[in-house]
């Protein structure tokens, strides 16, 4: 069964990719749709055999590599951890999947699209049953790959070729670290199989605590866990390597939606859960972790205070949000950041399609300067993305509201220096997340309409087919908090996971969040209701007060438009200056100087040789040297060589 | 088992194709084809004959396989043929390229296609010729023999600036091949045997050893090509006619990587510790000032030939980091550049052939009208950068695991190299393949015809299969990796032991 669950997608991808051309786009959609949809039920399925009612599944599909004591296989390992994200990446991918259907009718290579759906949900599933930390890799490239061909799938478009280039680089950046963490697992453990990893790391032999990691000496799992987590940051669009993210918006909208929203940047917060048990070795990590997480999940948000593009709102939500996931994980509250992983794939999946399905409505346009009053027109999508909105901010007993929650309250617990700075930067965001938040749905539903006649003339409700899936996901998003909160983070979190992720998913910590003051509970839902007023004074009650305000504070309000500016800099310090020293190095370093004293050197001293030798008139003495030259070195070498047979 | 002298008959088979060729009575277009003809099928022979060696091969050993010893010249030289895990499957890698090369020359050459044919049936032998000799002298004669037809091809029928190339090329080898010549001459007066299995297991006084270890890096750092002796190998990949290209990015290039394994290593072990921290600055200096003039270049061909300097980056990494997976990894990347390099220069030659130019900036767009041909190039692209489930990600992966045990400087500065080839591949891909198709000139540009499918068909099957499955590879290399080693250590462990009692 578990193999199905992997493997029919990749069919799927197969099928449609190699013979959509012969059997049609309609057939290839209804390939994909139902293979993916059969791989979804067998998900839940999995969730309660193996989460539920108890239990953890071990196949092994193919031996891959084996290198002397190097040995790996494909094989899957499926526990709780794995079968939650078993359950959100098929969920999420099947809905997709029948959304697309009708998000994309209009485009002539659906058959190709579907393909590279089905391929990245085959890939993100590679990453999450993956038993050794190499098969982990090949799915995180692999989804890197869909990815990279998923925004760059309208290649007219150079923005969007640009932004699919950024996007695997800049996880290349990130998979550097990741590579180098599975090296140095290698080094000290001498294997990378997880199970083997994790029973060997809390005793390691005292040589084997610190190593030396270019030239000095370090504390081992510190520098493990965050060479492994520069990978996670890349993956999960974190503070420093987040800026392919917001790019990533190029690609069609669903594809936000799944790969950008609910499942492929969540990777790196399933990855140091899953790597929980060397995590929670190393304070160290743990806090880099913590700082990372709030200072994304802050940084993004007042980013997103400000953004037009409707879609990109979303992206800088979704950093943000991962950054809150990261916190949790940080202060060792895993359970808690797997939770609202899972309650934020309903969500901001719901959200990412609802805008879809504004944008389909509004005939592509994405900007929200040119929105407004939307909710009488398309009244479905606008109830969905409310329920979306709700969720996402925190609304009491939707989805977001215990999950997001548990992760302030834990950051308030943890009781050390950066939790406390991970609490305020939580609750702030928190604040800012619903400020825009409803600045988003008032600045795209309430109002007048800002829009062109003949666009507004338009305007039409989904299909159906687009419809449902955002209804699921809509209960998803109000009831999947409260449905099974007490399984995750509860009172049956111990039997839940088990041996999936550290702690239990961290026993203690959860046991310490019941004892927390009551403000801390109540400031997120305060400062949710904050942001909502302020929102709707602003967009909805005096509609010039942000223009005045931005105009007031230019410097600030052009600082978060231009996200901080990290694209400017880093275009100036890396790209451009590895760019001009390539140029340098190819037509100074290998151009002047190699070739110049090389081959084309030597050539030319020969040419003044012989020329000077004609000039003189005497040409043969040119040969004469030569002929000399050759016979003393010839006289050299036997005498080298009969001395040392003697 | 009795295969009779199966080696020899991959070695010379071509040769005997050749004389096929010039049976031909000359008369224009009947002979051409009679003679791509005789080529195709030589080859092909050949291929399938030399997967015997394949089938016969047995793992389990370390000793030479398939071994044939005459007597040649005065009992000293002596024709000895044999394989070992390191040599055979560059054997198999040999005459698994040369049909498609065959193929891939079908039409584009029209002049002198007698003479063509006769050059490459003459290369495949000389090549296959250096992986299986057993004789120092017998190895020189294959190893620089092979490069006259070379010199030819990219001489006759290559590109504008092709005297240039095949000069600078001549130039930069002619170097090194002197020093080898003097370098076997030496060890002949030492040893008093030019057999190879017999140096093996000798031992060189350590000077000597430091001396000799040099000559022979001479050689094969230029082959190789390693910085900073690489500047031949990009002006003779846009020069050389595409199925050159292929010839000297798959096999010619893996015949210094060779020449580290079967002498450098195994011959001068004391020396090779000595100099393994050169060769990992020069490697790791390869890797990312490459990459970087990768980024760089306007011509599609010099673009993939510097890739190729830098990927033969990690294989001298790997291979002087001495560990298994180092060791393995630096086979299994030669093996994979050769298919995956020879299959880019195969698809810039598919464009090439349509447009006649090889500058980036003619093409764009073209996935508009040539799918297949898009997706062919991807799965080559991504190869080349290295993702895992292809085989490029197999062999950096193992060196790369092999570097950092030894020194996690070489592993760090290494590794960043998967960054910049991210960075050069997929900007070459999408300033050629992706984007509107503005261009008048590639308004009717045409998709992969069926022959040019029939080549690169075999190319993807095998990139994903050893990227997914690389155990059929990796076993075969496994035993003789291992006695390498093991002996590489054993000679180390002995002179720490001498001078210990020393003092």
């Amino acid at each position: 069964m578990y193999s199905a669950i992997v493997f029919l997608p990749l069919l799927g991808a197969l099928i449609a990719g190699f013979f959509g051309r012969q059997i049609g786009a309609r057939a290839s959609e209804i390939i994909t749709c139902t293979l993916l949809t059969i791989s979804a039920v067998l998900s839940w399925v999995a969730f309660f055999s193996i989460g539920v009612d108890g239990g953890e599944e071990h196949v092994t599909v193919l031996r891959w590599l084996t290198s002397d004591t190097l040995q790996v296989n494909w094989a899957f390992r499926i526990d709780t951890l794995t079968a939650v994200m078993l359950v959100v990446v098929n969920t999420v991918s099947a809905l997709v999947h029948w959304y697309s259907i009708g998000y994309m009718h209009h485009d002539p290579h659906r058959p190709r699209f579907f393909a590279y759906l089905s391929l990245f949900t085959f890939a993100m599933l590679m990453l999450v049953t993956a038993d050794n930390f190499l098969q982990l890799f090949f799915g995180w490239e692999g989804v890197g790959l869909a990815s990279y061909l998923l925004i760059g799938f309208w290649y007219l478009k150079p923005s969007a070729n640009a932004a699919a280039i950024k996007a695997f680089v800049v996880n290349r950046v990130g998979d550097f670290g990741f590579a180098l963490g599975i090296f140095a697992i290698f080094l000290i453990f001498g294997t990378i199989s997880f199970e083997e990893v994790f029973a060997n790391a809390p005793a390691l032999p005292e040589a084997a605590r610190t190593m030396t990691f270019l030239s000095w000496e370090f504390d081992t799992l510190t520098v493990i866990c965050l060479l492994l987590f520069m990978g996670a940051m890349g993956k999960s669009a974190q503070f420093l390597l987040h800026t392919w993210l917001p790019d990533a918006m190029e690609g069609p909208t669903p594809v936000s939606a799944l790969i950008h929203a609910a499942t492929m940047v969540t990777a790196g917060v399933f990855m140091v859960a899953r790597l929980s048990p060397l995590f929670a070795l190393s304070e160290t990590a743990m806090m880099v972790v913590t700082i990372v997480g709030a200072t994304t999940a802050f940084f993004a948000a007042t980013v997103g205070l400000v953004q037009n593009d409707i879609k990109r709102v979303i992206a800088y939500s979704t950093c943000s949000q991962l950054g809150y996931m990261f916190v949790a994980l940080g202060v060792g509250a895993f359970s808690a950041g797997i939770f609202h992983l899972f309650t934020h794939a309903f969500f901001k999946a719901l959200l990412f399609l609802g805008s879809g399905a504004v944008i389909h409505a509004m005939s592509d346009e994405q900007d929200m300067r040119n929105m407004g009053g939307l909710r009488n027109m398309i009244p479905v999508t606008y109830w969905m993305m409310a329920i979306g909105t709700l969720a996402l901010t925190g609304f009491p007993f939707t989805a977001g509201f215990f999950s997001k929650d548990a992760i302030i309250e834990s950051a308030f617990v943890a009781h050390n220096g950066w939790g406390f700075y991970a609490f305020l930067a939580t609750v702030i965001a928190a604040g800012l997340t619903s400020f825009y938040s409803w600045r988003l749905m008032f600045l795209t539903f309430h109002g007048r309409s800002r829009a062109s006649a003949d666009v507004l003339h338009h305007v039409h409700e989904s299909p159906a087919v687009m419809l449902v899936p955002l209804g699921v996901l809509a209960i998803g998003a109000l009831g999947a908090g409260y449905l099974f909160k007490d399984l995750f983070i509860g009172g049956n979190h111990e039997h839940f996971w088990r041996e999936a992720m550290a702690a239990a998913g961290g026993t203690e910590i959860l046991e310490a969040m019941h004892h927390a003051p009551g403000w801390v509970a109540w400031s997120p839902t305060v400062m949710m209701a904050a942001g909502f007023v302020l929102a709707w004074y602003m967009y909805i009650r005096r509609p010039e007060v942000p223009v005045a305000l931005a105009r007031r504070h230019v410097l600030l309000y052009k600082f978060l438009l231009n996200k901080w500016y990290f694209d400017e800099i880093y275009d100036f310090l890396l790209v451009r200056p590895a760019m001009r020293l390539g140029r340098f190095l190819w037509k100074q370093g290998d151009g002047r100087v190699i070739d110049g004293f090389g081959p084309d050197g030597v050539s030319a001293r020969v040419l003044d040789v012989t020329r000077s030798a004609v000039r003189l008139q005497s040409g043969y003495v040119y040969h004469y040297a030569f002929a000399m030259l050759i016979g003393v070195a010839a006289l050299i070498t036997w005498y080298m060589f009969t001395g040392s047979v003697h | 088992m009795s295969f009779g002298p199966i080696l020899s008959l991959v070695t010379w088979l071509p040769i005997a194709g050749t004389l096929f060729i010039f049976l031909i009575r000359d008369d224009g277009e009947v002979s051409n084809t009679a003679a791509r003809r005789v080529a195709l099928m030589t080859t092909t022979i050949t291929f399938l004959l030399s997967l015997g060696i394949w089938a016969g091969f047995d793992p389990n050993t370390a000793d030479f396989q398939f071994v044939e010893k005459y007597d040649w010249l005065a009992g000293t030289i002596s024709y000895h043929m044999g394989v070992d895990g390191i040599s055979m499957l560059f054997v198999i890698l040999t005459t698994f390229l040369m049909p498609l090369c065959i193929l891939a020359s079908w039409v584009v050459i029209k002049e002198r296609v007698k003479e063509y044919m006769i050059a490459f049936l003459v290369l495949e032998t000389l090549m296959i010729g250096v992986f299986t000799s057993l004789d120092l002298v017998l190895f020189y004669l294959f190893f620089e023999g092979g490069l006259i037809p070379m010199f030819l091809i990219i001489g006759v029928w290559g590109g504008p600036r092709r005297v240039y190339a095949s000069f600078k090329f001549f130039l930069y080898t002619l170097l090194g091949s002197v020093l080898m010549l003097l370098a076997i001459m030496a060890m002949y007066w030492q040893a008093g045997t030019t057999d190879i299995p017999t140096l093996l297991t000798h031992e060189f006084p350590t000077g000597m050893q430091t001396w000799l270890w040099l000559a022979f890096f001479a050689s094969f750092a230029v082959k190789m090509p390693m910085w900073p002796v690489h500047t031949w190998l990009p002006d003779a990949h846009v020069e050389a006619p595409t199925a050159g290209s292929v010839v000297l990015a798959a096999i010619l290039l893996k015949m210094g990587g060779y020449g580290f394994l079967r002498f450098s290593l195994p011959m001068f072990p004391l020396a090779s510790d000595l100099f393994a921290p050169l060769v990992f600055t020069l490697s790791v200096v390869a890797i990312i000032y490459t990459s970087l003039v990768a980024l760089m270049q306007e011509d599609i061909k010099k673009l993939i030939a510097y890739s190729s300097v830098a990927h033969m980056g990690f294989v001298t990494m790997g291979i002087f980091t001495l560990t298994h997976q180092g060791v393995q990894g630096g086979i299994f990347q030669m093996l994979s550049h050769g298919i995956v390099s020879g299959a880019l220069f195969l698809c810039v030659g598919v464009v090439y052939d349509r447009m006649h130019t090889r500058e980036i900036a003619a093409y764009g767009g073209l996935v508009n009208r040539m799918p297949v041909y898009a997706f062919v190039f991807m799965v080559f692209t991504m190869a080349n950068v290295g993702l895992p489930g292809t085989s490029g990600f197999v062999g950096e992966f193992l060196t790369l695991l092999g570097a950092f045990k030894v020194n996690s400087w070489v592993a760090f500065l290494a590794t960043s190299g998967v960054i910049l080839s991210a960075g050069y591949a997929l900007w070459l891909y999408r300033r050629v393949i992706f984007g509107v198709l503005e261009k008048e000139s590639l308004k009717n540009i045409a998709d992969m015809n069926r022959r040019e499918i029939a080549i690169l068909a075999p190319l993807v099957v095998l990139t994903i299969l050893f990227g997914v499955y690389p155990s059929p590879l990796i076993d075969v290399t496994e035993v003789s990796v291992r006695n390498l080693i093991e002996h590489y250590q054993a000679a180390l462990a002995a002179v720490d032991a001498t001078s210990l009692a020393a003092r």
